[in-house]
This record gives structure tokens, sequence and C-alpha cells, in this order.
């Protein structure tokens, strides 16, 4: 499937293995490459592996259920409710952080699949730049609210249990420039995620390539007629 | 001489009243010196609270300790209850209702020596027009003209029907609430021109 025009560089390759793929033909050559480079090659490329995936889908859950409830607790009027969102928001943001390097973990010991060979260069770099941007806010925009809460003069203790120190002392002015960064750092993400989601219904309906197969591989079976 | 001849009128007037001789009384409470904080917990995170403004009468004489007196009276609305949606909230009728009961009281009824610079201070609270019993232990340090008095307790919020309706489950805002005290009170004018023989000390200098 991935056979025309398969040794274009790929962002996502580590530089190492940023050869082409055809050299991979005669197994003697490929092989030092192979070796050089700080993970295995799987051997199948067609999908990510099962953690990647699961981990892709808890955290996509996980982020876009937490940004819709910070878009809806800020406006609340003060409540207990209010108080219990609040709280779970933080514990929510708490645990997908930890998610999130796991995730960028498992991600640097293994290598994506490789990305339709007929992609042109200017959209690999554009994926490129969106994947790692999103790995940055996915550290920066729960580092940005556990530091406003901070600001705030409240704690996060995650799960009412586990105490996070306080990196910062009380400071309102501090507190309210830190929502504001908050909210900017997360309506970027938004704007990224939908250019995702974007990419990814245009590579599959558009483009018929593989790119959101590798992603959802229940998927593959019903489309990989259309594939063809 | 002036202050001298009325130092001398008041220690007469002092000596009538309490033949013994006196040591130095802290009776006036600097409220700019003063704090007066509270630790709220909500979903059992701990969060400062504090009153900007409270004023009070303090007499206190280490030789004498249990004649001590304190009573304190605290603006509810000067509250600080760690963000302005809370400030708003707690003056509602739920909470302190501030509009109708806009003071607090606190007034001793005994102060009981518990050994070196501590004291067990007993008195009756009053907010929103419910009045307990409560004794708390503080601490007494000396500098030169004044004294601090320091100690924290913990009310129990129900007991004063502070957050009743939606707020009265426990479990978003607990019922504990630890009051930290920080009380400064210098030695008055009146009492630091001591009685008669202290006036003739200075006298004969």
């Amino acid at each position: 499937m991935l056979a025309i025009g398969d040794g274009i560089p790929r962002w996502d390759m580590p530089l190492s293995i940023r050869a082409p793929h055809k050299l991979r033909v005669p197994q003697k050559i490929a092989l030092p490459t192979r070796t050089m480079s700080p993970t295995p090659a799987p051997d199948s490329r067609s999908s990510y592996t099962r953690v990647a995936i699961g981990l892709h889908w808890l955290l996509a859950f996980a982020i876009i259920g937490s940004f819709s409830v910070g878009l809806y607790m800020v406006d609340l009027p003060l409540s207990p409710q209010k108080l219990r969102i609040y709280s779970w928001h933080k514990w929510a943001g708490v645990t997908i952080f930890l998610f999130v390097v796991l995730r960028l973990g498992w991600r640097l010991l293994h290598r994506p699949p490789e990305l339709p060979a007929a992609m042109p260069a200017w959209q690999r770099n554009i994926a490129g730049a969106t994947h790692i941007l999103l790995y940055l806010l996915m550290f920066a925009v729960p580092l940005s609210g556990w530091l406003m809460s901070s600001a705030k003069g409240f704690q996060t203790v995650w799960f009412g249990v586990l105490p996070l120190p306080d990196l910062l002392e009380k400071d309102k002015e501090l507190g309210d420039l830190l929502l504001q960064l908050h909210m900017l750092l997360n309506f970027s993400m938004a704007a990224l995620v939908f250019l995702h989601i974007g990419a990814a219904l245009k590579h599959h309906f558009i483009d018929r390539d593989d790119v959101l197969t590798r992603m959802i591989p229940f998927l593959r079976n019903t489309a990989s007629g259309d594939c063809k | 001489m002036k202050y001298l001849k009325a130092g001398m009128i008041l220690g007469c007037a002092l000596a009538i009243t309490a033949p013994t001789v006196q040591a130095i009384e802290f009776n006036q409470l600097q409220p700019g010196k003063s704090s007066l904080a509270f630790v709220s917990k909500q979903m059992n995170v701990p969060v400062e609270g504090s009153f900007k403004s409270f004023r009070g009468k303090l007499s206190f004489d280490p030789a004498k300790p249990a004649a001590a007196r304190a009573e304190l009276e605290i603006d509810l609305a000067s509250i600080d209850a760690g963000s302005k949606d809370a400030d708003d909230e707690v003056a509602s009728k739920d909470w302190f209702n501030t509009k109708a009961f806009p003071v607090a009281k606190f007034v001793s009824t005994s102060v009981k020596p518990l050994g070196g610079n501590r004291y067990e201070v007993a008195g009756k609270m009053s907010i929103k027009g419910r009045t307990r019993d409560l004794s708390t232990p503080v601490t007494v340090t000396q500098q030169g003209n004044s004294a601090t008095f320091e100690g924290s307790l913990v009310l129990m919020r129900a007991d004063y029907d502070i957050g009743g309706g939606v707020w009265a489950d426990f479990g978003t805002v607990a019922n504990e609430v630890q009051i930290k005290f920080r009380l400064v009170a210098s030695a008055s004018t009146a009492a630091a021109k001591k009685p008669p023989s202290n006036s003739s000390q200075e006298k004969n200098r």
C-alpha cells in the first residue's frame, strides 16, 4: 500500500532514520540504519501501537471533556456544585498531565507509522508542526491551570488527597494573567485540534489514505476497499 | 511637669481603686498590627481568608492574668474569603447575612494561666444572633511596651448557622473552620505612667 515514493524524510522520524525508505529493500543496507535508530522499527508500519492508539483516544476524550467543562464552569455562580466541578476539572488536568508524560515517553520509544507517500512536503511539515505544538500544549495547558490555581490562592489537591505544591504565592493580578494564558493556550489547542481532525477527515474521505485508519484500525476493514 | 502632674493624679486615682502596685497592663489593641485569619476547607483544600476590620478592648496584666479581659468586635463585611465571588457569597443570608448581622462579637469570661506564657481564654462568641461558649489557648509574647496574643481554635460553622441551604453539606465546605488570631496590644499611656511609687522614682532621677 505504501510502495510508491515512500522515501521522503518525515518530520516524526528520528533524524537517524530519515533515510529514504527504498533503501530498506536491500536488507544489508537497511540493517545498519535500523540498528542505529534508537527504537526498533516495527515490521508492520500501517498502524500505531495499541498503546499509542489507546493513549490517543483516552487523552482525546479527556481533553475535549475537560475543555468543555472548563468553558461551562467559569461563568457559573458560586455554589457547592461549582466548587465540585472546579475540583474535578483540576483533578482531570493533573491526571491528563500524567498520561501525557506516559504518552510522550511511549511516543519517543515507538516510531509512528509512515505518512502516505503521496503527501507533499508542505503537508508533512504542517502535520509535524501541528503534532509538536499539540504535545507542547498538552503539557502547557494543565501546567498553566495549576499555576493559575496557586496564584489565585487555591491549592490543587489531587482527588482531595494528594496536595500539589504551590509554586506561586497568592497574587491576584498574576492569577488573572494566568487565567488569560490558560484560556489562550486552550483556544490555541482547540484550533489545532480542529485542524488535526479536519486533516484526518480529509485524508480519509478525500485522499482515501490510511492516515485515519491507522489510529482507528477497526475502520480499516470497511474502508480498505475504498483505499485501493 | 504637666505630664507628671497628670500622672500623679491618675496614679492616685489608680491607687485608690487598686491598692497593690500595678505592673504593666496591655490594654490598647493595635488593629493595624493585629490580624484575624481563618482557614476553611473547600473540597478538602485549605483556603485562607481574613477579616480586615475589627476592634476591641483588651486588658492584660501578666501579674494578674485572671483579671484579664478581652472583647472583640469583627466587621463581617470586611471579610476576604479568598475571592471576590466568595466575598459576595458569604455576605448572603445562607452565610453571615451581613446586612442583618454585621458584627461578630467575642467577650471573654475567664482567663486561666496554663503555665509559662500560655493562657486558656474562655468566652462567648456571638455570630448571626447565636451565642456559643468557646475557649482557646493563647500565647502571650511581651516586647517592651507591647504584647502579642496569639492562638488558633476551631469553630464549627454549623453552630452559628453559617453556610446553610445548599451549603449545609460539609462535603464541599467543611464544618470546621480554623481561626488564627494575632492581637497586638500596647500598654496605654495611663498605665505606662506608673502608680505613685514609680512616679516618685522618675522624680528622683
